[in-house]
């Protein structure tokens, strides 16, 4: 009989990055012990659109979020219906010559490395989507992009991580991680031994492995009430890579998506240093004129709530993934910026090639953690 | 965004709001009244025509009235209020939240049926002209507002089946025994018993379920032992009252969890926990009538500067606080209330999540996030109510919007400061 707190390997945190790590480690055969003291799928995860998407604002971020995808794919009618996966596509549009030509240049890119997207002309946007403005420049559709609610999708992966033989601690969380390894220090005194922890815990996760240069960024999300038929894909601007990985201390970029419910869910703000939770209403005001101004209908809605979440970003755009070369057994699953719930489930296969030595299916070492701790102690 | 300036706003027409008016009005303030129905006098005026609503309204009739207006953000020191004519930024040195309060409706089996109705919804429907004449209605629940609910249907030709109090008779009788300390509501007791002579008052009682196919036919009581089925049109049933907090937690008031929903803390003055911000009636605490009005006026006295005459009626107002706690201990939910629902009863009407899937979470946020329980348009001000009460789960802090409000609304934000202030009318000294 093993302890209740003893574990082949310990996941702190159920998000989505948590869960997915949790899941590929227990069906690889580990023994796992998820510590999560709060709900599941309500952190960064839960105030996300849960937008799988592809992103090609690096070669590395190409390669983990296309690989993702796939995986999404392949996961596909495994998922629950409260999951509520559907392959929307995303359309992502040009106001004017400038966003047009970036479309065309991703657009060959695309083709070249065989992933499926087309040219959208003015007149074809009018037609998919009447909601947006008339006089865009054009789009691009990128098809196998999908959309998915995450925490749904994070629960069903614990709750298959717990069929293979997974156990989750609710009762507490982690306090610290010693700096010897095998196991982790829990909130109410407690040790829990593992041969390799994993921190997924979005955020908070800069706690508990120091060091690493983490940036919150803020963002901003409006829900309205049901409005059928609105709009059909996910539809974001074409400048929305450089709200997400530019260096502006306050972006905000138009990003729509369809809810299964007939909801409209309105993004996208990013706000870098900022991990107050309050609403701020300036850039809520922003975000909304500028989605207001791609789509004008949008002005008529009601809108019913609106909530933040905190992106934990890395400076180079890109998560952490792997072994923390300071401290023997642990391994690091966070810093996912606004892309956790698309590369989740290639993070954790990347853990699963670390922990279990499964061979990658993509070069794992652009997101080693080590490119930040240079110079830095290295492995005991 | 339109501006407009006042030294007190009042957010509210019913008795606490339109009594905080008329003081802060005799005062000499400049005074804006505030209420998201298109009329005044509150749920518990409301369609009283030429009545005290009236009366009231008069004695503050230099305020500027904003109706048919919604409070959906603020600070202190200014609303912002959806009006029929647009988004407005109400900006006033006090502010007094009259907020009142909501039914608390607990699910049973067949509650969403249509026919089934708040107690206190049938009353203000059927103030606002729907015709009960001959329709067989029971009412259930709990609290005197069921009484003046029967006795108003009665008066509109309805046929009151019956009374069911959950309160035991014990209490209610020790409550009725007692009445003789406050003799205006021993008056008033004596008035709701006259005009609803003859109606059967079952207490210890409590609907069990509602059926009916397509709409109610019949409701089963229940006293824990034996049941009784009626064939009844109507079924206005309501478990008490919770007050509404949310626009004072929005502005970082105090809100005391003591009560279903909790209540807005208040000192003697009627002052919140941030400064400039009052409250009054059953927003601090479920207390009636009498008890509002007596609240609005000290509010409405203090926010104005005449903190003397305010206190001046603070000895009332402790007394009629008193009537309220023997009240609320007079009508204390039984636990068999609370215990109703099944698996597949209806729990969130907006979103129609079964209570099946909620009973077995942690909290209010574990049930929004993976039910999807409260993300309707009502935001859980109905099923928020009632697990508050089942399992005690507190809300979410308030965030703007606090009603839902056109996009257009939340992309207009007013100057972040005052700048173009005008002077204050003479006299004001807020």
């Amino acid at each position: 009989m093993t302890d209740r707190r003893t574990a082949d390997v310990i996941v702190v945190g159920a998000g989505i990055v948590g869960a997915a790590c949790a899941l590929a480690l227990s069906r690889s055969g580990l023994s796992t012990l998820i510590v999560e003291p709060g709900v599941i799928g309500v952190g960064t995860t839960g105030a996300g659109m849960g937008h799988v998407v592809l992103m090609d604002d690096s070669q590395a971020q190409f390669v983990l979020t296309g690989y993702s995808r796939m995986l999404w794919d392949e996961l596909g009618g495994a998922l629950p219906e409260r999951a509520a996966r559907r392959s929307t596509g995303t359309l992502w549009v040009a106001a004017d010559d400038h966003d047009l030509h970036t479309a065309i240049r991703r657009h060959a890119f695309y083709e070249s490395s065989g992933v499926g997207s087309r040219l959208v002309s003015p007149a074809e946007i009018a037609q998919l989507e009447p909601n947006l403005r008339r006089d865009l420049a054009g789009g691009l559709m990128v098809m196998g992009d999908s959309v998915v609610y995450p925490p749904a999708a994070a629960a069903w992966m614990i709750e298959r991580a717990c069929a293979s033989g997974a156990r989750v601690e609710r009762s507490a969380g982690v306090a610290s991680i010693p700096a010897a390894g095998r196991g982790v220090e829990l909130t109410d005194g407690s040790h829990a031994a593992a041969g390799a922890v994993v921190v997924a815990a979005g955020s908070a996760s800069g706690g508990l492995a120091r060091g690493l240069p983490m940036t919150p960024k803020k963002g901003h999300l409006v829900i309205t009430d049901r409005a059928p038929g609105f709009c059909s894909a996910q539809i974001m601007e074409i400048g929305y890579a450089d709200s997400a990985h530019g260096d502006a201390a306050e972006s905000v970029a138009f990003n729509v998506q369809p809810r299964e419910t007939g909801q409209v869910l309105i993004g996208s703000s990013r706000q870098a240093g900022v991990s107050d939770a309050r609403v701020d209403r300036a850039i809520v005001s922003t975000m909304l004129e500028r989605a207001v101004w791609f789509m004008p209908a949008l002005a008529s809605l009601q809108a019913l709530r609106v909530w933040t979440g905190i992106r934990p970003a890395t400076p180079d755009n890109l998560p952490v993934i792997g072994p923390d070369p300071r401290t023997p057994g642990l391994y690091l699953a966070f810093g996912h910026e606004g892309l956790g719930v698309t590369t989740s489930l290639g993070t954790a296969a990347l853990i699963a090639h670390h922990i279990v030595g499964h061979a990658p299916a993509i070069d794992p070492s652009p997101y080693l953690p080590e490119r930040f701790l240079r110079g830095g102690p290295t492995d005991a | 965004m339109r501006e407009r300036f006042f030294d007190i706003a009042i957010v509210g027409t019913g008795p606490a709001g339109l009594a905080a008016a008329s003081e802060a009005v005799r005062a000499g303030r400049s005074v804006a009244v505030i209420d998201e129905s298109p009329g005044v006098g509150g749920q518990v005026w409301r369609g009283s025509g030429g009545g005290e609503a009236a009366r009231w309204r008069t004695k503050a009739e230099d305020a500027t009235f904003l109706l048919g207006a919604a409070v959906y953000d603020a600070a202190p020191g200014r609303l912002l209020v959806n009006t029929p004519d647009g988004a407005v930024c109400v900006r006033a040195g006090a502010i007094v939240l009259a907020t009142g309060a909501r039914e608390l409706l607990l699910p049973f089996p067949g509650w969403t049926l249509p026919g089934v109705m708040g107690a206190g919804g049938v009353q203000s429907m059927v103030k606002s002209g729907m015709r009960v004449e001959g329709k067989r209605v029971v009412i259930a629940g709990s609290g005197p507002l069921l009484w003046a609910v029967a006795a108003t249907l009665r008066s509109r030709g309805a046929d009151v089946l019956g009374i069911a109090e959950q309160a035991p008779g014990k209490a209610v009788r020790a409550l009725a025994a007692s009445l003789w300390r406050s003799p205006a509501k021993a008056v008033q007791a004596a008035t709701l018993a006259w005009q609803t002579r003859g109606v059967p008052k079952w207490t210890g009682s409590w609907p069990v379920r509602a059926e009916g196919l397509g709409r109610l036919e019949r409701v089963t009581l229940s006293d824990g032992e034996r049941t009784m089925t009626l064939e009844c049109d109507l079924l206005g049933v309501g478990f008490g009252l919770v007050p509404n907090t949310t626009l004072a937690s929005l502005l970082g008031c105090r809100v005391q969890p003591a009560v279903v929903g909790g209540a807005v803390a208040v000192d003697a003055a009627m002052g919140t926990t941030v400064a400039g911000v009052y409250a009054a009636g059953e927003a601090v605490g479920i207390g009636g009538v009498d008890c509002a009005i007596l609240e609005g006026r000290i509010a409405g006295l203090a926010a104005a500067g005449s903190g003397e005459r305010a206190m001046a009626l603070s000895p009332a107002r402790v007394r009629a606080r008193a009537f309220a706690a023997r009240l609320e201990s007079a009508f204390t939910l039984r636990p068999e209330v609370l215990a109703l629902a099944d698996e597949r009863t209806i729990l969130c009407r907006c979103e129609d999540v079964p209570f099946g899937e909620v009973v077995g979470l942690g909290s209010w946020r574990e049930a929004k996030v993976h039910t999807r329980c409260g993300m309707g348009p009502c935001q859980g001000r109905v099923c928020g109510s009632a697990l508050a009460a089942i399992k005690g789960w507190t809300p979410n802090d308030a965030r703007p919007p606090i009603v839902p409000v056109p996009v257009s609304v939340l992309m207009d934000q007013p100057a972040a400061t005052a700048a173009d202030h005008p002077p204050k009318p003479d006299g004001a000294a807020v």
